[in-house]
């Protein structure tokens, strides 16, 4: 079979096998809210509550119906993007996702693009002398990184440059003294396009840090990635190759191993997606950045049912897509991929 | 590794990290579990103060000679609570982590021995769960089961269970088509035999490195959790809830409820992936870092 039929096939094998991961993600879901322990009608309103209005709320959520019922209106409104009414103020769940998902993103983004460059950086840095004390340093930055708990790196963090030094806000996403730029929901291009430097200001003040906090959590797993890739890059026999033709040794790292080493720190970068979702949960909460996250842990406080389930289902959803895309985008750069 | 040797800790040798950083991560980890058994008998003694007593000590005090790590928003002492959670901590990741093994490792061995539809779909179940962000399920099962001691387990063995069935049904898959595999099935050897004869030494290996990082993580989310207000009752002196009560301090620079219980928890981390990393190097026989 020709490379090219070779890579459709899988191309098509792997966009197929992600419809039938979201639907076995919408369905756990959907089994763990009804058949976890607890009635969420008791959450709701209390074990006390007076019996019509426990029937009501049961009607109300659907609750009352046979469980395949349940299940087949769920799928089908899923299907349709409905994911059902906010139990605290019936805003429709996708409202409110595509509200809070713009902030989540902008920092998610800039995060991983810190993340990208210190990690890039680190990873590189211990190049020149493999088991020298900077690569030494490089690895235990590594497992540093991995090893803070992102919420008390964010305090100290917040403890440092926004209380005792003062030069950036504690948390929030944007002055409460300016008017938010409206039109994606994008604060930063918002701001740019609209030429608004006052609001780009406060943007980007709000912005820095948490994104770098998030940032340098995530950079370690680029900077582990990077040195293990570089260096198995360095004892192949191209590199062998490269060097017995007497080219320059930065001329071989640069052009001959970097290349190769850089390819599956892409895979790695799907994968940190996950982790940085994770990350970004609780550095959001504890910056009250008004993200997807903070929206969760706001639904799990009100014990708000439908909106706990629509977030994790989009969420979910988002970390297969990029997935999907990651294994995608490294099929089509990477010629001696087999499938 | 030079575990035994007491000097070693005197040399540098750079070109053994790993076996510097297992010798500390044990050491790291050694301490705590010396402190979780310690702790609740000073307390017990009257040594320490009680971790849930407070109303009669200021509120938000700074640390003193008296009060090491000063109190915290309800005038209970850091310190007694910072140090019982290391307790709770190693207490809930063991539970969580032994549970996700029972369940993991047979499930894995089943799965990659028999084969057929069964393999499939519980692979495509567990690489499902496997993709979803950790924190992210724990967090959902964490609001489902409720707070509590076996509740948290739960919530956190959920989310380990993939990784335990991954690695032994691999491994299993791989032996099961060996020569001399066939061979013993030929001459009347049963499924039981053959996977505790040639499956189990090579799970025994990969798998306690596989528990260290885990537990690692493990503690991890289970402060994610506990900050997150899920996990455990309130009046378990826990490191994440802890945190979750300090931040509200933060903005009035009150740092000591903030760093200590932070710290323990990192450092605690720290020796564990420190342990698991330099295992991990040891098992594979090179000097290498956690694999993509």
């Amino acid at each position: 079979m020709s490379r090219r039929r070779q890579l459709l096939r899988y191309l098509a094998s792997r966009l197929l096998l992600a419809p039938v991961m979201l639907w076995l993600i919408a369905t756990l879901v959907f089994l763990l809210l009804r058949l976890a322990p607890g009635d969420p009608i008791d959450a709701l309103l209390g074990m006390r509550a007076p019996e019509a209005a426990r029937a009501a709320l049961r009607q109300q959520l659907g609750l009352d119906q046979p469980l395949l019922v349940q299940y087949g209106k769920f799928l089908l409104d899923l299907v349709h993007g409905d994911l059902g009414a906010s139990l605290t103020n019936q805003t429709p769940v996708a409202e409110v996702i595509g509200q809070s998902l713009p902030a989540s993103l902008e920092l998610g983004v800039c995060a991983l693009l810190i993340a990208a460059v210190l990690g890039l950086a680190v990873g590189f840095s211990g190049i020149a002398r493999p088991e020298g004390k900077v690569d030494l340093a490089g690895r235990l930055y590594g497992i540093g990184t991995y090893a803070l708990p992102p919420f008390w790196a964010a305090m100290v963090v917040q403890l440092v440059f926004a209380v005792w030094l003062g030069w950036l806000p504690v948390g929030g996403r944007f002055p409460a003294s300016l008017v938010a730029p409206t039109v994606t929901g994008f604060y930063l291009l918002d701001s740019l396009r609209a030429w608004n430097w006052e609001q780009f200001n406060g943007t980007v003040r709000h912005l820095v840090l948490p994104a770098a906090t998030l940032g340098l959590l995530l950079s370690g797993i680029f900077a582990n990635a990077l040195r293990l890739n570089l260096r198995r890059a360095l004892r192949s026999d191209y590199v062998e190759a490269a060097r017995s033709r007497g080219l320059g040794e930065t001329r071989v790292v640069l052009h001959h191993a970097l290349p190769n080493a850089l390819l599956p720190v892409l895979t790695i970068t799907g994968i940190t997606v996950a982790s940085l979702i994770g990350g970004a949960l609780l550095i959001e909460v504890t910056y009250s950045w008004p993200g997807i996250a903070f929206r969760l842990q706001e639904a799990i406080g009100q014990r708000d049912y439908p909106l706990v389930q629509g977030i994790v289902v989009v969420v979910a959803g988002l970390v297969v897509l990029v997935g999907v895309a990651v294994d995608l985008l490294v099929a089509l750069l990477d010629p001696r991929i087999s499938f | 590794m030079t575990l035994s040797l007491p000097g070693a800790l005197l040399r540098w040798r750079p070109t053994d990290l790993s076996g510097r950083m297992a010798r500390w991560g044990l050491v790291i980890v050694l301490v705590y579990a010396l402190l979780a058994v310690a702790t609740p008998l000073l307390i017990h003694t009257g040594l320490l103060p009680d971790p849930n007593a407070g109303l009669d000590s200021p509120i938000y005090a700074a640390p003193s000679l008296g009060r090491w790590c000063g109190t915290d928003r309800l005038g209970r002492d850091v310190c007694v609570r910072t140090l019982a959670g290391s307790g709770v901590a190693l207490q809930v990741v063991l539970l969580a982590l032994i549970t996700a093994l029972l369940i993991g490792v047979p499930l894995g061995m089943l799965s990659g021995y028999l084969g057929g539809w069964l393999d499939r779909i519980l692979v495509l179940l567990m690489d499902t769960l496997y993709t979803l962000p950790v924190l992210l399920l724990s967090v959902v099962l964490a609001f489902l089961l409720g707070r509590g001691l076996p509740n948290a387990a739960a919530a956190l063995c959920v989310v380990y269970i993939p990784q335990y069935f991954r690695v032994v049904r691999n491994q299993t898959a791989q032996v099961k088509a060996e020569l001399y595999v066939e061979a013993a099935r030929s001459l009347g050897a049963g499924p039981l035999w053959i996977l505790r004869r040639y499956l189990l030494r090579n799970v025994i290996t990969s798998v306690p490195v596989l528990l260290t990082l885990n537990a690692a993580d493990a503690v991890l989310v289970l402060g994610g959790l506990g900050f997150l207000g899920l996990g455990l009752p309130e009046a378990i002196p826990e490191w994440g809830a802890d945190l979750q009560q300090a931040l509200t301090a933060v903005p009035t620079g009150i740092w000591w409820t903030a760093l200590y219980p932070g710290l323990a928890m990192f450092v605690l981390v720290l020796g564990l992936s420190f342990l698991g990393e330099g295992m991990e190097a040891w098992v594979s026989g090179s000097d290498g870092g956690r694999g993509s």
